[in-house]
Order: structure tokens, then sequence, then C-alpha cells
């Protein structure tokens, strides 16, 4: 008699949501990659869809696999659903960054070898995490990663009040700061898909390799350690891989909200909230979630675009309200 | 089956002490019982064994110190099912169960099939299958509490430690769990160390109660002596009649003040 009672205790794997996330995906590559403002599939010139389209559709695809699944996975970590990969100061950091490279004057550093805007948003991110680890763990006497948070809402205070006295100092690159905190994937080349793709796949392989552990935090970090986890390590090595990975989009992108949110909610929902499911689902539904949601911003006002930021931010505030009114009248 | 020793076991929380210098030797295949009011330090022994509070002195397994084990090992050493359990509204039935194989799956590996039988296993046994597909957040107090003491078995560890594992349970349901831990007592060979308020249930499973006060020891031994009128009231500032039944069994009932 085969033992059927074992198919009682469902495998940890996302099953059949597994490919449907990856048809999702894959329409979204090819619609991203059709429609354009320079005309659809056959009109456009290969070169446009090489050398335009390609790299910013796979950039968006990036940026939203990473801030997903570095959201699912903060969430996890801290045990707070409504937690978003900026939490412990990236993004503010990331824009302090970018505002003195701005400040400092784009046309002094246009011959550079390098371009410093992102490089200055990296380190901007991943000091102000640095710094919010410190303190928090300085003061951490709580395991719950209370006192981290709050660390991280102290540095994004100050790294934000620094940039605010920044701006007012040299009032006029306030519009190219702006146009930088709203996101744009709009000059996106080859070259800033390469610079993020490694961050992207060594965080990604990090926390996709701590999913099951995401899902034993989730009784609590006492009992987690009674069942054997090594709570701190795994909390570190989490928050570790999310911020670097968030750190190398958002130096490419910009701050582009909602997505770390709206992702793992949607997921949470239609397949469950285990942790194994839920990673890998995310990080294939993030990517096309804002492949899909840059159309609308480059075909719409064409040829001024509207910032990814705005329109994530228009559909995410709306769905976000919505999935927490389901999520009421579920429970 | 293992022995758990204590040996001059001392928690504090900062400059509270909870429990001062607790020696004590539970034999294996022993049920030990800790009884004591609110705050005699009943949990804290408990949280010691299972690592999660700092403390000094030495929790010995067959002899050898916990403190050198890792989290891991530990696990697989001691199962340990907390006073107030932390229960994921949207988590299910068999994934919670499931979270008793985490000593044995390796730091990036997957549960086996076994760990899937295991847990279907533990279920089936403790009549849980209906439950094993449903979100915790939709059962009752008294299923989750059944829930929570399958994890504790599903991890195969030789001692249980439960702080107070039956007291969101109706009366069937509280013998039945006692029950079952008994009996699971008997086919593994575990050791358990429980806390429990209920006095008389206390009594008639556990092979020996120890009674704490402020966090010393102030009787051990077999129900019948330990279970006393005199020692109670003193202890617990209750007015109490304790009631000897001739298989053994004693009984404590409450009393109303005569004022
Ligand atoms: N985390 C903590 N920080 C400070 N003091 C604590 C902490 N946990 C327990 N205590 C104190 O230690 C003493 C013993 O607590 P413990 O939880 O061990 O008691 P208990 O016998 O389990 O009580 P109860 O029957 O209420 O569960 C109490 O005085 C309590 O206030
Ligand atoms: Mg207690």
């Amino acid at each position: 008699m085969a033992d059927r009672r074992i198919d009682r205790v469902p495998r940890g794997n996302p099953a059949l949501w597994l490919p449907l996330a990856t048809v999702l995906l894959l329409g979204a590559l090819v619609l991203g990659v059709m429609i354009g403002p320079a005309g659809n599939w056959g009109s456009a010139s290969w070169n446009i869809i090489w050398n335009v389209r390609m790299p910013r559709v796979v950039l968006a695809g990036l940026v939203g696999a990473m801030l997903s699944l570095a959201g699912a996975s903060y969430q996890g970590v801290f045990r707070n659903p409504l937690v978003d990969p900026y939490l412990l100061g990236v993004a503010a950091g990331a824009g302090l960054g970018a505002t003195i490279v701005f400040a400092v004057g784009r046309s002094s550093t246009s011959g550079w070898l390098i371009d410093p805007l992102p490089l200055a948003a990296f380190l901007g991110g991943s000091i102000a995490v640095l710094v919010t680890y410190l303190v928090g763990a300085s003061f951490g006497a709580d395991r719950s990663g209370v006192t981290l948070v709050l660390a991280g809402v102290a540095v994004t205070s100050l790294a934000t009040a620094i940039q605010a006295f920044v701006l007012q100092r040299n009032n006029d690159v306030i519009r190219e700061v702006y146009g930088w905190i709203l996101g744009r994937l709009t000059v996106a080349s080859w070259s800033d898909v390469r610079l993020v793709l490694p961050y992207v796949i060594v965080s990604s392989v990090v926390l996709l390799m701590h999913r099951r552990h995401l899902d034993v935090l989730r009784v609590g970090d006492d009992e987690a350690a009674a069942l054997g986890t090594h709570v701190p390590r795994v909390r570190l090595a989490v928050v570790v891989a999310a911020t670097m990975g968030t750190a190398a989009v958002v130096s490419v992108s910009g701050l582009i909200g909602f997505v770390g949110i709206i992702v793992p909610h949607f997921i949470r929902l239609v397949a469950g909230s285990s942790y194994r499911r839920l990673l890998p689902l995310t990080l294939l539904v993030g990517a096309a979630f804002l492949i899909l949601v840059d159309i609308p911003g480059r075909v719409l006002q064409d040829p001024a675009e509207t910032p990814i930021g705005v329109v994530t931010a228009f559909f995410g505030a709306p769905f976000f309200i919505l999935l927490l009114r389901t999520r009421r009248t579920a429970s | 089956m293992s022995s758990l020793a204590f040996r001059r076991l001392t928690v504090r929380y900062g400059k509270r002490t909870a429990i001062t210098s607790f020696d004590d030797l539970v034999r294996p295949g022993e049920w030990l019982c800790l009884i004591g009011p609110n705050g005699a330090g009943k949990s804290s022994i408990l949280r010691a064994a299972a690592g999660l509070v700092v403390h000094s002195g030495e929790i010995e397994v067959d002899g050898a110190p916990l403190s050198i084990r890792s989290a891991r090992r530990r696990a697989e050493l001691v199962a340990y099912v907390p006073q107030s359990p932390e229960l994921p509204a949207d988590m299910t039935g068999a994934e919670y169960v499931l979270l008793g194989r985490t000593p044995y799956i390796g730091y990036f590996g997957v549960e086996t099939d076994h760990d899937r039988s295991m847990v279907a296993n533990v279920l089936e046994r403790l009549d849980l299958a209906d439950l094993a597909r449903r979100h915790l957040g939709t059962m009752s107090g008294g299923e989750r509490q059944r829930l929570v003491i399958a994890r504790a078995l599903a991890q195969e560890a030789p001692i249980m430690l439960l702080d107070e594992p039956t007291s969101a349970l109706d009366i069937g349901h509280q013998q039945q769990a006692l029950e079952l831990v008994d009996r699971l007592r008997h086919e593994h060979g575990l050791t358990v160390v429980s806390a429990m308020h209920d006095l008389t249930l206390a009594g008639l499973y556990a092979d020996r109660l120890t009674l704490l006060h402020e966090g010393h020891v102030v009787s051990t031994g077999s129900a019948a002596h330990v279970l006393r009128a005199e020692t109670l009231s003193e202890f617990y500032g209750v007015n109490v009649m304790v009631h000897h039944d001739d298989d053994g069994t004693v009984v404590v009932v409450p009393k109303r003040a005569i004022s």
C-alpha cells in the first residue's frame, strides 16, 4: 500500500506556481521588447530593440526581481509584513550619495572613466545600513530586531536631513535630484545591466538559500533557537544580502517604491505565506511586474516620460489598500 | 533514554534572580513536574534547559554538558514547548509541525520524504490529520496546543520540556494530551520535564513533583509527599483540601475561606 498520508504534508517547493510565474515573466519580456515609442515589433529597427529596449527591459526585470525579493526577505527577518527593502536606510543613504554627486556637479564628472553616480548611491546606501547595524547592535539588548528598525528610522532621518541641507545650498540641482529619486530606467544601457547583475545574482542566491530559515523564524527568535537555528547568523546573512542587492539596483534605477511590498503580498494571497514558496515566486513575479509597469510610462507621455517610481506608486497605493482590505475580511 | 541533570543552575534577569542554585537529576524515562506559584521560576528552568536564557551552573544530558553543544545538536536532544508559543496565523498545521524537523535539515538543505512522512505520522497519531491544511489562525486554542505538542514530538528528542502544555485545553483534551505524552514517554523512553498549574493532574501523571518558591526548591518527591495542605497553604497562600485516594491518587480541592 502506497502511503498517501505523506501527501498531507506539502513539499516546500512552489509546485505548479513556478511554471506559471515563469510564463508570466516570459510574456512580460516579450511584451516589453515589442512595445515602445519607436513603433512595435517589425517597424522598430534592430538597433533600437537591441540597444534601447532590451537593456531597459532586462534592467527593469532585475530591479523588480531584486526589490521584491529583498522586500519579502526583510519582511521575514523582521517578522513584519509591512516592511520594505528601504527599511534600514538604504534609500536615504543612496539618495544622499546621489545628491552629493549632483551638487558637486555632473558636468565636472562627465569625463570620468566610470560614472560616479551609481557608485556614490551604492556607497551611500551601504554606509547608511552599516551605521544602522552598528548602532542597532550596540544597543541591541533585545534580539527581535526592533532596535535595528528604530536605528534605521534614525539613520534615515539623519541622511534625509543632510540631503535637504545639501539641496538647499545647491537648489539648481533640485530638479535632477528629484528626477533620480522618482526612479528612472530611461537611460538604461547594457553597461548598467553589467554593473548590477553580479550583485543581483549573488544576493538572490543567498536569499533563496535562506528561505527555509525564514519559515523557521516565523515562530519567533526564541522558538527558532530552540529548534536549532542560529538566529543572529541567519538574520545577518539575510540583511546583508538583501541590502547589498537593494543598494546595487537603487544605484542605477533610483528609488522605486511599493514594489517590495506589493509583489510579496500578492504572492502570499495566491500561493500562501510559506517563505519557501514565496521567495522564488517573488523573484519571478517581481521581475514581470516592473517590466509591465514600465511600459505605460514609456509610451503614454512620449517623449517626456513619467518616472517609473510615480507609476508604481500610482498603481501600488490603491492596490495596497485593496490588499489590506482583503486581508482584513479574510481574517 | 536520556537523563537530565541540573547542577547549581542559577538564572538572573538583570538584578532579579529567578532561580537560585537549582540541583536535580531527572532519571532516564522519568517525568518530573515543576509546580509553584506564578513567578516561582518554573519557566526559567525550562528556558535554561532549552538554551534560551543565559545562566550559570551546568545542565547535562547523559552526563555531557549542553553548553558545549551547537544549537542544532541541542535541539536534537531537547524539545521545548513554550508557555505561550508563537503561532503565525497564516501558517498551515502541516507546515507548523514540519518545523520540528529543523534540527535534522542541513543549513542549505530541504526536508526529505522521511521528514514529511514523520510529520504525517505524528499528525495521524495525534488525530490532527484534518488540521494539516488548515491555517493556525482558524483553529481553536486546543487544536493549536495539540499542534504545538505535535511539533515537539516531530523533533524526536529524547528529552521533552513542556511549559504548561495543557493550559488552554478542556478537561477531555487535557487528559488526552497528557495521556499521549505519557504513552509516548513509555513507547519511546522520553524523559519529560513539565511545568503545570493543575496540581491534581501534575500528581496524576508525573513520577515526581518539585515545588518551587521564589527560585528555591521547597519540596520534592511523590505527589503524596509534596501535595500537603499545610505546604500548599504556606507557599501558595491558599486554603485547600487534599484528598488521598486508596489507589494513591492525590486530589487537591480548593476550599472557600471562612470569614
Ligand atoms: N525576561 C525576563 N526579564 C526579567 N524578569 C523575568 C523575565 N522572565 C521572567 N522574569 C522573572 O523571573 C521570575 C521567574 O519567572 P518564571 O517565568 O520562571 O516564573 P514561572 O514560575 O514560570 O511563573 P508562571 O507560573 O507565572 O508562568 C519572575 O519573578 C519573573 O518576573
Ligand atoms: Mg511560566
